[in-house]
């Protein structure tokens, strides 16, 4: 599904390298997970996936089935099929958070050539997946993210993440923020979403998040690398005994 | 004294002014004396610096093509509305409704204008002579004097629908002067709409005095017409208690003025204007100016200038507003917010707000800024698979949305948002 290879980013307006190297492959219907200390590169490696400005590739490469990622735009990356749930969902006044999820959902089968769905339908559908995940018809009705809670915010990402059904999906520290029943909730609506068809790339400090959405594969990022790969045992071990003991085991 | 304006050659004069009834001759014969006392705007005039006044006072207009809008339906269209129609400044009567309606007293100017005693009379020339302070318009003096054309209503009751002024140009060379009265008697309510493409250069002006009680809303859409050269103002005169509002709308027009003066005259009034403007200077000019003043003289009254202009490809904005605060205008509640959204770097806006306030017991505020598109917002809606294009114009209607929340009506509301959201898709092609 996913694959990274040696992928190397700086900033674009100074010379700050971030990724050094990254190798990744997250195959389908897997989750994988990244961990790693503040300022490895986890959420650089989730926003360049993406297409955010303000970074530059200076090496390697990252392909979504077969499709190179990083010369796409960011509405054709999402159009393919890959998904960045925010760290910090945005706020944009002034436009209903119903009109977003329409011309986002609407946007994307335009670009995949299948008909627009019809006003009725829509409705339908975003009432049946928002009533799943608690969401209820006055979030709808607000601007998108303005004056929700923290949680509030993350739901509505992860309500984004099943009206768009995308192949690829980022979770960018999707549980700062949250209070235990709203990680319950958030993680049932990824677990709900999960399928042969469809991986997830889980990055998050923590390992509660992981009690939740159990991972097939947890890997470390420290100074812009994979330094290592394993089980879900690995993210207990880090969660026991932090990031010292790894990395003092990667520098030997 | 002579009321014969000295002009200067190739400038509009108001010496050969319209035949109408006494009082009205009376008023246009005292508007001439005036405007000669105060000469035409000139570029050195402090309020005239950012918009050349020369082809709004040329004798001639610059004559502008009758804008084709293919079929599509004229804004407000599915309103239930009362419709007067005027055709290159022309009173249609056959293309309009019967002048009446419950609650309603609606005539021409010109009839009005030629009975001995009418209420327009205390009204006509007299709201606008009033609105000379704090700053001159004389192109609305020259208004009082020279208007061909207009209604006078009067409303003593709640009408159930509104009246809708509609505008039609077919003429490109006409030079079209308006001049409208309305009176909403106390705890009378109005709402009055206007659109269409007027003339090639339009000047109008509407005086509006608002009694105890009483509620006027006003809802204005300008465009698409690309040639137009307009100046409106509007003089209103707003009581105790009573409800003044007034939303513009403008697409395109190569230079449209909209000056308002409101005078707030009596304990606990309301007075809200707000403008929300598109301009794309890619195959027209575009230059757009809000200009407002705003006297509080009375105590505990509120006041609001919500003005949104998005400009690209050297479209320019200008905002003049001030609120003047009298010093027994306590308690008084005034904000002017003026905001610009450059989608360019060649677009510009220039704004000019001001707050003079003599009374100490008042909250007013005043916000003005010029940005460009939130990057952030852009890419979290891209990343939702929106393109850039759809993306930037969710974001510009979501700019304009505070002021299209001034109109009280929902369904006239959703009327201009709609048109707003159709013209950006059009654009988009």
């Amino acid at each position: 599904m996913l694959k990274i290879n040696n992928l190397h980013v700086k900033l674009e307006e100074e010379d700050k390298r971030i990724l050094k190297g990254v190798d990744l492959e997250v195959p389908a219907g897997k989750v994988h997970a990244i961990m790693g200390p503040n300022g490895s590169g986890k959420s650089t490696l989730s926003y360049v996936l993406s297409g955010r400005d303000g970074y530059e590739v200076t090496e390697g490469d990252a392909t979504l089935d077969g499709e190179e990622l990083l010369d796409m735009e960011p509405e054709e990356r999402a159009a393919a099929g890959l998904f960045l749930a925010f760290q910090y969902p945005v706020e944009i006044p002034g436009v209903g958070n119903m009109t977003f999820l329409r011309t986002a959902v609407n946007a994307q089968r335009k670009a995949r050539g299948e008909e627009e769905m019809s006003a009725a339908d829509f409705l339908k559908f975003v009432r049946a997946k928002a009533k799943d995940l608690k969401i209820d018809a006055d979030m709808l009705k607000r601007p998108v993210n303005v004056g929700f809670s923290g949680g509030e915010k993350k739901r509505n990402e992860i309500l984004q993440m099943a009206m768009l059904e995308p192949k690829m999906c980022i979770l960018d520290e999707t549980d700062s923020g949250l209070d235990v029943d709203a990680m319950k909730l958030v993680s049932e609506g990824v677990n709900a979403l999960r399928d042969e068809g469809r991986s997830f790339l889980v990055i998050t400090h923590y390992q509660r998040l992981l009690d939740h959405i159990k991972p097939d594969v947890v890997h470390i990022m420290a100074a812009g690398r994979i330094v290592k790969s394993g089980g879900p045992e690995l993210a207990l071990e880090v969660e026991n005994n932090g990031y010292a003991d790894i990395l003092a085991e990667i520098d030997a | 004294m002579s009321t014969a304006v000295k002009t200067q050659a190739g400038q509009i004069s108001a010496d050969a002014r319209p035949a109408s009834g006494a009082w009205a001759a009376e008023a246009r014969t005292d508007a001439a004396s005036r405007l000669a006392a105060m000469g035409l705007p000139t570029r050195r005039d402090e309020y005239w610096k950012w918009t050349r006044p020369d082809s709004l006072i040329s004798a001639a207009p610059a004559t502008a093509e009758v804008f084709d809008n293919q079929g599509e339906p004229l804004v407000f269209h599915e309103i239930d509305r009362l419709k007067l129609v005027f055709v290159d400044g022309v009173f249609d009567a056959d293309a309009s409704d019967d002048l009446e309606g419950e609650g309603l007293e609606i005539e021409r100017l010109s009839t009005a204008s030629e009975k001995d005693i009418h209420w327009a009379k205390d009204l006509y020339g007299v709201l606008e002579t009033a609105g000379q302070t704090p700053v001159q318009s004389p192109l609305a003096v020259y208004n009082s004097a020279m208007a061909t054309d207009g209604v006078v209503v009067r409303v003593t009751g709640k009408p159930t629908r509104p009246v809708s002024l509609i505008y039609r140009h077919e003429d490109s060379a006409s030079d079209v002067i308006l001049h409208h009265v309305i009176k909403v008697e106390e705890g009378a309510t109005l709402t009055l709409l206007e659109n269409g493409a007027a003339a090639a250069r339009f000047n109008q002006v509407t005086e509006v005095d608002v009694a105890k009680g009483a509620e006027f809303h006003h809802v204005r859409a300008q465009g698409r017409d690309h040639d137009r050269q307009a100046i409106t103002h509007i003089f209103a005169r707003v009581d105790a208690e009573a409800t003044f509002k007034s939303f513009t709308m403008t697409v395109n027009g190569k230079l449209t003025r909209n000056e308002c003066v409101i005078d707030i005259i009596g304990d606990d009034a309301v007075a809200h204007i707000a403008g929300a403007a598109l301009g794309d200077g890619a195959e027209n000019e575009f230059h757009h100016d809000d200009t407002v003043f705003i006297t509080h003289d009375a105590v505990a009254c509120e006041s609001r200038q919500v003005f949104k202009k998005v400009l690209k490809n050297g479209a320019k904005g200008v905002f003049q507003g001030k609120i003047l605060v009298k010093p027994d205008a306590q308690k008084t509640d005034g904000y002017q917010k003026s905001q610009s959204l450059l989608l360019d770097d060649d677009a510009s806006f220039q704004a000019k707000p001001e707050l003079e306030i003599y009374a100490d017991d008042v909250i007013c505020s005043h916000g003005s800024t010029t940005g460009a598109i939130d990057e952030e917002a852009l890419f979290y809606l891209r990343s939702r698979g929106v393109p850039t294009p759809i993306a930037t114009d969710l974001l510009v209607l979501a700019f304009l949305a505070d002021a299209i929340e001034e109109i009280e009506d929902e369904d006239i509301a959703a009327e201009v948002t709609g048109r707003l959201d159709a013209w950006l898709t059009r654009r988009r092609g």
